[in-house]
């Protein structure tokens, strides 16, 4: 009599569908997502849908409000900038400006701080002192200051605050994973790949990190969302993003000087800016209710 | 008058999937200067029935009873600002966890105090004097110096003495202490067992005594209430209960119990096999009956309280086949 | 006690060295400061006399001790583009920069604590809803924005405040309601927790046992334990603010350290930008330093150890 083979449970795509279930339910996550999506979605299709060049100037149609006040019109319906700029199309390129940097600047921060996250938790002893104490540095140091320092000596342009805000914000992704990989460190799986002689490399690969990835993604979002507000604030200092790329905090900063009669001009563009940041911050507090709820609040 | 009347006292849980019924139906009464016993393994709803006297139960808890009567006054709708009268003055509680139930950032001392001069009109010299007098009487060494010490900086068996003086300070006519002594050495449980009978004989007080060791409360109950899922299963005077056990549950608790003299070494201790029921839903019949070597058809029905002696009552309606077997 | 400050004294002291360190490097690695300071239409030749003349052609690691032992000496060298030494620039900033920031601080306290006590106390209703949505919006709306939007609505349409400068009291409300702000959803958040922790712990039972009001509860028994890491937080959110009134002070016009700062990166005066950051990176160590000695001071489980 031979014996059934035995039932192995993949529990996994009971665990996804779970997941799902609890992401579909969750209010700000849906909205977030949603949000998030359709501006990525627009920002995609920026050269399709925007109405008018963002870089054409029409210097006798300067400064014409949005279509809801008085001399306002259809043609350009969120008025023109100071040059004659279309605003809609200027915010729709806008929008492709923030994601890039946002999403640039955590690949490269979340590289950074990943990796010395990962190995602080996962060897302790003196390397854990020594990123921790690199980190602790790291915190010490006045962010915006050395931003706006750094942009300025390596150039100030997209690429340069994307490298200088890279090379800065990777804090709280070494943080988080730091404590994250001492959790799952200490568990059995990764003792029995430990038994069993599998190289260090493979085991943070493929076993500490798919199991901090919850924990690494919240963190992405939370830091991508800080990544657009301080290239917003370093371009509205100047020091940021240059003309005539439509930034929105560029933008807010060109039209700070008609705010008092055209208030119109920086509430748009701050408006998209805080859609945005909303839209991400919602799915990152989402994403970290539906994983851990015991994190909640 | 008794001091305390409980008629038939119920406390339900709102979960997410359905009621909890903690406490169903427990009645008993208590006179002046007399101490009960509440006895019942975790979940039996002991520990529910006392917060719910006091009405400190948790949040998406609701009581009610036909009848809560404390000294003349009704507790089941006297008004939040009248019972904050009552706690820590008429009626106060002594709970399980010493290490933990007082506040790490302020002083013995302002803790003390603050029990008398929340009730009573006197100054902080007053009240300090007192609190020294009966950190005295529960038996602190050095006890003035002690108003000014943190509680970290007292052992546990220390700690629950002084948790035995603050419940103490105004003087209340009924003590519960729910599980006094479960979170101490073996050796401080007895001292502080004789504390508690001590005071209540010099100071005339009610006790409420909670817990799940029989043991604990042979030594100072009056009378016991032995409780299971939420009722009264038996009730009777002390003796009567040690002598003559009726219930099935109360004779298999007695037997789980070693008896020095007695109880042969390496004797297999009694077990009542199997586990007491959840009790979320609509419940009837005997909660027993699933681990009851007696259990009948019948038991799946009502089963009255019925007095076998005076004094002493049981819920069940097998207690003949009982007797017949012992 | 004793033992535990002076270590992480020791802790604080050496990262501020590093820090000094770092923030040297920073600049000077960078990019080429002789070419900086010379301007982009210098000659080579030009560039070589200036990197003489400011000592750029020595050792890094001879600059760095130079700098850092006149900067213990409270020298800072002058300033390439102000005619005064940095040290009475920084000097004559500084009180506008401390006092937005402490007056930020009290402001965003003021209104974190009680939200978080309320959102705790209230936890699962409306209020607690409430709040948690006003902080999630709170971490949208980016500070120079704010400040923005402050100025339209209160000194333009309104006209109860000042748009710029820092003349009288008046100056200060709306930059600090923009520069505290940041700081709001993470003291409330941290305070909620706290409380909702403490609410359901053992002692806070024993107190309500005892019959004392809700307010005495709240405020006597489970505050006190809870506020402990918010006191924490509030001086690392102190330091943040110190580093980011760059923005709000560009935003108001205020005569700070921040807007000094910010004069001082677009003309490429190094010596104030040096010299700003390794101040207020200072600051921050201390202030971290404040916090855990704080920390532990406030429970006398580590104070009386």
């Amino acid at each position: 009599m031979t014996a059934a083979a035995p039932a192995t449970f993949d529990t996994a795509p009971r665990r996804r569908a779970a997941l799902l279930r609890r992401s579909l339910g969750h209010s700000g996550l849906v909205l977030g997502g949603v949000t998030l999506a359709a501006i990525v979605a627009i920002a995609l299709a920026a050269p399709l849908i925007a109405p008018h060049d963002p870089y054409n100037q029409d210097l006798a149609h300067r400064l014409i409000p949005p279509v809801w006040q008085a001399k306002g019109s259809w043609e350009h319906a969120l008025g023109t900038d100071k040059l004659g700029r279309d605003y809609l199309s200027r915010l729709i390129f806008g929008a492709r400006i923030s994601l890039l940097i946002g999403t640039l600047t955590v690949l490269i921060s979340g590289t950074i701080g990943t990796v010395i996250g990962i190995c602080a938790g996962y060897f302790g002893g003196r390397v854990d002192a020594v990123l921790s104490y690199v980190v602790t540095t790291r915190l010490a140091l006045p962010v915006v200051l050395v931003a706006l320092a750094s942009a300025a000596l390596v150039g100030s342009s997209l690429e340069g605050v994307i490298v200088v805000l890279g090379l800065l914000l990777w804090d709280r992704f070494a943080v988080v994973t730091r404590s994250a990989t001492m959790q799952v460190a200490r568990s059995d799986y990764v003792a029995a790949a430990q038994a069993v002689g599998c190289s260090t490399l493979r085991i943070l690969a493929s076993e500490i990190l798919p199991n901090i990835l919850n924990a690494l993604i919240v963190v992405a979002t939370l830091e991508m969302a800080h990544a657009i507000l301080l290239e917003a604030a370093l371009s509205f200092l100047g020091l940021g993003v240059q003309p005539p790329l439509p930034s929105w905090g560029l933008m807010i900063s060109e039209g700070k000087q008609y705010m008092f009669f055209s208030p119109w001009v920086i509430a748009i563009p701050a408006a998209a800016l805080v859609l945005l940041v909303l839209a991400i911050n919602l799915v990152g507090d989402g994403l970290r209710d539906v994983t851990a709820p015991e994190n909640r609040g | 008058m008794a001091l305390l009347e409980v008629d038939n006292l119920l406390v339900d849980f709102a979960l997410g999937d359905g009621v909890l019924h903690a406490v169903r139906g427990v009645s008993f009464s208590l006179e002046r200067g007399e101490t009960l016993a509440i006895v019942g393994e975790s979940g039996s709803g002991k520990s529910m029935t006392s917060l719910a006297l006091m009405n400190l139960l948790p949040k998406r808890a609701t009581r009610h009873a036909d009848r809560l009567v404390f000294d003349g006054i009704d507790l089941a709708s006297a008004p939040e600002t009248r019972m904050r009268g009552l706690r820590g003055n008429r009626m106060a509680m002594i709970f399980q966890e010493p290490m933990t139930s007082l506040n790490p950032s302020y002083t013995i001392g302002n803790q003390l105090t603050e029990a008398l001069r929340t009730h009573r009109a006197v100054s902080p010299a007053e009240a300090r004097d007192r609190a020294v007098q009966l950190l005295d009487k529960v038996g602190i060494p050095a006890a003035a110096r002690r108003l000014n010490q943190y509680p970290h900086q007292l052992s546990g068996g220390l700690r629950q003495r002084v948790m035995i003086a603050m419940a103490l300070m105004c003087g209340p006519d009924l003590i519960i202490a729910d599980e006094p002594t479960t979170a101490l050495d073996v050796t401080i449980q007895a001292q502080i067992l004789h504390l508690l009978a001590d005071l209540k004989t010099e100071f005339g007080m009610a006790m409420i005594l909670i817990s799940h060791d029989l043991g604990v409360v042979a030594r100072v109950a009056d009378k016991v209430a032995v409780m299971y899922a939420g009722e009264v299963v038996e009730s009777a005077a002390s003796w009567q209960l040690f002598k003559a056990p009726r219930h099935p549950y109360t004779r298999g608790l007695l037997n789980c119990i070693p008896v020095p003299g007695r109880t042969a070494p390496g004797a297999p201790l009694g077990a009542i096999p199997g586990q007491a029921p959840t009790l979320i839903g609509a419940q009837r019949g005997c909660a027993f009956r699933d681990r009851c070597a007696f259990a009948a058809a019948e038991c799946a029905g009502d089963i009255p309280f019925v007095a076998v002696a005076p004094g002493h009552h049981a819920r069940c309606i097998r207690l003949n086949a009982l007797e017949a077997a012992a | 006690m004793l033992s535990f400050t002076s270590q992480r004294l020791l802790v604080a002291l050496s990262v501020a060295l590093t820090v000094s360190i770092v923030a040297f490097m920073l600049l000077h690695l960078s990019g080429d400061l002789a070419t900086a300071i010379a301007g982009p239409e210098s000659t080579a030749a030009q560039v070589e006399q200036i990197r003489h003349q400011f000592g750029l052609d020595r050792p890094l690691s001879v600059q760095y001790l130079d700098w850092l032992w006149h900067a213990l000496h409270f020298d800072f060298g002058n300033s390439f583009y102000f005619r005064d030494t940095v040290t009475s620039l920084i000097a004559s900033r500084m009180p506008v920069t401390m006092t937005l920031g402490a007056i930020s601080l009290a402001l965003a306290l003021v209104i974190a604590i009680p939200l978080g006590v309320l959102a705790a106390v209230y936890s699962g209703t409306i209020i607690d809803r409430l709040a948690l949505g006003f902080c999630v919006l709170g971490q949208a709306v980016p500070a120079f924005c704010l400040g923005l939007g402050l100025i339209i609505v209160f000194a333009v349409q309104l006209r109860w405040l000042p748009v710029s400068g820092t003349a009288s009291w008046k100056n200060y409300v709306m930059p600090s309601i923009a520069l505290g702000w940041y700081a709001v959803p993470a003291v409330m958040r941290l305070s909620r927790n706290g409380m909702l922790e403490v609410l359901s712990s053992d002692y806070i039972r024993t107190a309500r046992a005892k019959g004392l009001r809700p307010s005495v509860v709240i405020l006597k028994h489970a505050l006190r334990n809870a506020i402990i890491p918010v006191v924490a937080l509030a001086a690392v959110q102190f330091g943040f603010m110190l580093g980011g009134s760059i923005v709000i002070e560009a935003v108001f016009n205020m005569q700070g350290l921040g807007y000094l700062a910010w004069e001082a990166i677009a003309r490429n005066d190094f010596p104030v930008v040096q010299a700003v950051v390794l101040i207020l990176a200072t600051i921050y160590v201390a202030l971290t330093f404040i916090a855990d000695v704080a920390n532990a001071f406030l429970d006398p489980r580590i104070r009386l150890a």
